[in-house]
């Protein structure tokens, strides 16, 4: 009995996959903007009947206990996409960039969400990562698949500067500091010559142990593939790493302590946490993150440019985060689908994204601040019935 | 370097400072009345500018009389701004005061983004910068090598107006006596018969109200207004509030010039290009607040407002 009910659960988790890779397909594959209204209004009337009958709710409460299942079945779900759009460039740079997005607000939400540290200069750290990689790739001959680490490596580096000033103030404060860091970046890539000023930097492509990332690495199979798809797989490799990592902090005791740093500071420190250091961890290890995937981003796109990395762009990764659910992982991927395929796909919405995003996040903040599907409890002990 | 250079940066500081301040006593009175961070601040300074270049653009062609635009641009951006602190209040602020405080800097980041994009997309032509009128002439004297522009000059007095007014207004009317009262303790504040939101929203007019002016200002000074200006103006004032002791309007007016006074110190002594001034200028912000988090003064001893 008990053995049959978790197949099924295993099987609900793998249908929710296989619906959300068909959607996810379903959005790619459709061009015409009506296209794209109408089904994109038949999911939600989908997600909103099945939410009202309660189906959506009892599937993702069982099916997030087998994340193992989950996670195996998305990156098949990914596998299978990059095999059907194979020959389609721009369909596979957007699931490169959705993956590199997600990949970068994981780390937002290891500070953001877990341990409660605000960053409003994402973008700035994303551009840290790109940035370093260009500069070490046309100066030097390190190996590239280093040079994403080294990129994660500047990232946090560069963020430990400003570990002094945020250690020591809080809420509005720390928010103000970020806020300053990452106009101080933008401006500041803006006005030096020797990283291309306005203009920015080219990036020659991708290479691990001679395998040029820019070329067809499959040229032996039987079909032809975009290059694009060699990035999606290095992408969809660290994501699915980068998930495990904070999936695991956040269900041990770390992610314990980072919890209550979050929650409350004062009685974290007066139950004998030490704060500071939990901060520090989040913080680091947050940016890091979004250090190595701006550097895959820097490599995958070939160009670098002061405009990508502005103040806007950090309050998009912001609302990537929100409109997830603060500190739901899953939730984080599917926002950062649609904030990054929406505006590419409905033309009219790429000049007003940012309005909408903004706005989006005004409402759910007043209106369902515990974001759109919200954190679920920690559990404690054992399986789910 | 002469008297005549010396004099012009002195006078670009004081301009600046004068900005800075009027911004920064907005961050304190709000913070005094609610204890929170406005942070569309900034953007309410970039729409008071882009509300009164509206009233200029629409005006224009009916009426000629430089003075009595001047007066008109100043009237339309004070009552926008005033109406749009109101709004501000009651939509987003007051209804979230028991929402944790991460809510309330999100909300407002958020809505200052919200009318940033809403003036760079249904601006005509918001995108790119706009010519601001020279509404107050381009007449100068000159005293000895330095030359005094009428329009800067008038400015910086009208600017101290506000300040003194200010002044005025919250130690010596019953208005500003209730604005203190709620800042100092509200619940002692409303059981003396003190009408809390009225008093809040209030507050609230009256800093969106000199963000208006400091917005005109900018723009009557630069001869240019942009939709991103307020970004730069908003950290900055919020800076200026907190070095001074946040929720003190005196200290953010003191921060206000003293940020200013090292904004230009740095860009005449740095051997940087002047290009680097912003990047000078938010290096200073992040180390104040590693040196001193709350304040020159302290914002818990400090006296509020």
């Amino acid at each position: 009995m008990q053995f049959n009910s978790r197949l099924r659960n295993r099987l609900a988790a793998l249908a929710l996959v296989a619906i959300a890779t068909a959607a996810a397909a379903a959005l790619l594959w459709v061009e015409s903007e009506r296209a794209i209204l109408l089904l994109l209004l038949a999911i939600a009337t989908a997600a909103f009947a099945a939410g009202r009958i309660g189906i959506l709710t009892q599937l993702t409460q069982q099916a997030l206990h087998y994340r193992r299942t989950i996670g195996t079945g998305a990156f098949l779900g990914i596998l299978l996409i990059c095999f059907l759009f194979r020959e389609d460039h721009f369909s596979l740079f957007l699931i490169g960039r959705v993956m590199l997005i997600t990949l970068a607000c994981l780390g937002l939400h290891l500070e953001f969400g877990a341990a409660g540290v605000v960053n409003f200069a994402s973008a700035a750290f994303f551009g840290v990562g790109g940035y370093s990689a260009a500069v070490l790739s046309a100066h030097t001959r390190i190996p590239h698949l280093l040079l994403l680490l080294s990129g994660g490596c500047a990232s946090a580096l560069i963020g430990s500067l400003l570990l002094l000033p945020l250690l020591r103030t809080r809420g509005h404060y720390a928010a103000l500091i970020t806020i300053a860091f990452g106009l101080l970046f933008r401006t500041f890539v803006e006005v030096n010559d020797s990283l291309g000023g306005p203009q920015g930097l080219k990036l020659g492509g991708f290479k691990i142990l001679g395998l040029q990332f820019n070329e067809e690495l499959a040229a032996a199979a039987p079909f032809h593939a975009s290059f694009y798809v060699n990035y999606v797989l290095l992408a969809s490799v660290l994501v699915a790493g980068a998930f495990v990592l904070v999936q695991r902090l956040e269900s041990s005791w770390l992610g314990l302590a980072l919890d209550a740093t979050r929650l409350d500071e004062v009685a974290a420190a007066s139950f004998g946490f030490e704060v500071a250091r939990w901060k520090i961890l989040a913080f680091t290890l947050g940016n890091f993150l979004i250090g190595v995937a701006g550097a895959l981003s820097a490599f995958m796109v070939g160009f670098l440019a002061p405009n990508n990395f502005t103040f806007p762009e950090s309050l998009t990764l912001v609302s990537i985060v929100l409109l997830g659910g603060i500190g739901n992982a899953w939730g984080l991927a599917l926002a950062a689908f649609l904030v990054v395929l929406l505006p590419e796909k409905l033309q009219i919405l790429q000049e007003y994204r940012y309005l909408l995003y903004a706005g989006l996040v005004l409402l759910i903040l007043r209106f369902r601040p515990a974001g759109l599907i919200p954190r679920p409890m920690r559990r404690y002990f054992g399986h789910p019935a | 370097m002469n008297i005549g250079l010396v004099g012009q940066y002195v006078i670009n500081g004081m301009m600046l400072g004068m900005m800075y301040a009027l911004v920064a006593v907005g961050f304190s009175l709000f913070f005094g009345v609610l204890d929170v961070i406005q942070f569309s601040h900034g953007d309410v300074v970039t729409g008071g500018a882009f509300a009164g270049l509206a009233v200029y653009l629409g005006l224009r062609g009916v009426l000629h009389s430089p003075a009595l635009l001047l007066v008109l641009v100043l009237i339309g951006a004070v009552i926008a701004m005033a109406l749009l602190g109101i709004a501000i209040a009651r939509g987003l602020v007051l209804p979230l005061r028991s929402a944790p405080a991460l809510n309330t800097l999100l909300l407002t980041l958020m809505a200052g983004t919200v009318l940033r994009e809403s003036i760079r997309l249904f601006f005509p032509n918001g995108s790119q910068p706009q010519r601001f009128p020279p509404l107050l002439g381009d007449r100068a004297i000159a005293l000895g090598s330095l030359t005094l522009r009428i329009d800067n000059a008038l400015l910086l007095a009208t600017g101290a107006t506000l300040i003194g007014g200010m002044h005025l207004f919250i130690t010596r009317t019953r208005l500003g006596l209730a604005i203190r009262a709620v800042a100092q303790d509200e619940e002692t504040a409303c059981t003396s018969g003190i009408p809390f939101r009225k008093v809040v929203l209030l507050t609230f007019a009256i800093g969106s109200v000199l963000a208006a002016f400091a917005g005109v200002m900018n723009g009557l000074y630069y001869n240019e207004i942009n939709f991103g200006m307020g970004l730069l103006l908003g950290v900055i004032g919020f800076s200026a509030a907190v070095l001074g002791g946040l929720g003190n309007i005196y200290g953010g007016i003191l921060g206000g010039f003293l940020f200013a006074g090292l904004q230009t110190i740095g860009a005449v002594a740095l051997p940087l290009a002047s290009a680097y001034k912003d990047v000078f200028a938010f290096g200073v912000v992040i180390l104040l607040m590693a040196w001193r988090p709350t304040g020159l003064i302290g914002e818990r001893t400090s006296e509020r407002v």
